[in-house]
């Protein structure tokens, strides 16, 4: 067996949210056997080349990887996601109901694969990362969730929340059923360090099953190669810490290759 | 900053896009993450005619030096586009009434 497998990657049609029909990027490894199925939330500009490859990398490390794009509802197939971003943008952002009925679309159909385990795994970016945190205390199912760097899980001003947000993800986290992995950048604005402590205190205090890694030198997003935020050392640490955790907890046996 | 803060300018003008020319009525700015600069966070402007559904845009994303600098020459180029169309003050004394 060759030590880099082979992948499938293609964009493919999902039931969201009210049975809404829309569309994800997929990918998952060519060979033989069952794999372990991980959502991919992209972050607030919308589903971008640079989520394409994240769910890429995480296929060849051995899972099916699925992104719903969270906006799809705004245009029709095939216009281009950034416009459907900005238009979600001015219409004040999605609603986090909508995110999880997507997201539990997104699970189903990893499920429905007749290559799968039936293990999932949340990871999220930016909002995404907020969105993997409700999605980690109000979606049954979830084996783990990874949160990266995502931003208003504590929210200080109540003036934040509003008809489609409209509750802090850390009043929920009693609710929380699965292991959570948390990647912060201590430069971060947004969750700043004092954020991520206040969430990691909850945590704590309630007895959840989570792991916290901070990063010197690091802010916003930076894991993304398409950004000036990128941090090569920090985000190549953070990485082999995601598929550690992942596949302590989605028993991802047909992962082999060490995270890069 | 992960925000859907946007702030609405009304317009009158037109705009030029992927579809050639559009007249267009508003403009969304924020300040947030960008979809294609490499910078952490952008002045963003989309410029739109909602009263035409707002489907199309005309998008910049600018650095936050640059946006200002934008600014300042937007106001100094009406400043000096202003008193160069003006018209010429009269030549012949206009009698007081």
């Amino acid at each position: 067996m060759s030590f880099y497998q082979g992948l499938q990657a293609e964009t493919v049609s999902f039931r969201g949210h009210n049975g809404d029909q829309g569309e994800a990027y997929y990918a998952r490894p060519t060979r033989a056997g069952k794999f372990p199925g991980v959502v991919v939330i992209h972050h607030i500009p919308g589903w971008c080349e640079w989520t394409t490859e994240v769910v890429r990398k995480l296929a060849h490390h051995g899972y099916a990887a699925i992104s719903p794009h969270l906006y799809f509802r705004e245009g029709n197939p095939g216009e281009a996601p950034d416009d459907l971003g900005a238009r979600i943008r001015a219409a004040g952002g999605v609603a986090d109901a909508q995110v999880m009925g997507d997201v539990a679309g997104a699970m189903a159909y990893l499920r429905a694969q007749p290559n799968a385990t039936g293990k999932i795994g949340v990871i999220g970016f930016c909002s995404g990362g907020r969105h993997t945190y409700l999605a980690a205390c109000t979606l049954p199912g979830i084996d783990a969730a990874v949160d990266c760097w995502g931003g208003n899980v504590v929210v200080d001003d109540p003036k934040a929340l509003n008809d489609k947000r409209p509750v802090a993800p850390i009043d929920l986290t009693e609710k929380m059923t699965c292991p959570l992995l948390g990647i912060f950048g201590n430069d971060d604005a947004n969750p700043t360090a004092d954020q991520v402590n206040r969430t990691e205190a909850v945590l704590k205090k309630l007895g959840k099953t989570y792991e916290f890694h901070r990063y010197d030198g690091a802010g916003h997003a930076f894991f993304n190669t398409l950004r000036d935020a990128y941090r090569p050392e920090q985000a190549i640490d953070g990485w082999r810490r995601v598929f550690d955790f992942f596949n302590r907890n989605l028993a991802a046996s047909a992962s082999s290759i060490a995270a890069e | 900053m992960c925000s859907y803060i946007v702030e609405k300018a009304a317009l009158v003008g037109s705009a030029k896009g992927r579809k050639g020319w559009m007249k267009i009525d508003t403009a969304n700015v924020y300040y947030d993450h960008p979809y294609h600069s490499t910078l952490d966070h952008v002045l963003a402007i989309d410029f739109t005619n909602e009263g035409e559904g707002g489907r199309d845009r005309v998008a910049v994303e600018l650095s936050a030096d640059s946006a200002r600098a934008l600014i300042d020459r937007i106001l100094a180029a009406l400043a000096s586009g202003e008193a160069a169309h003006a018209l010429p003050a009269p030549s012949v004394p206009v009698a007081a009434e």
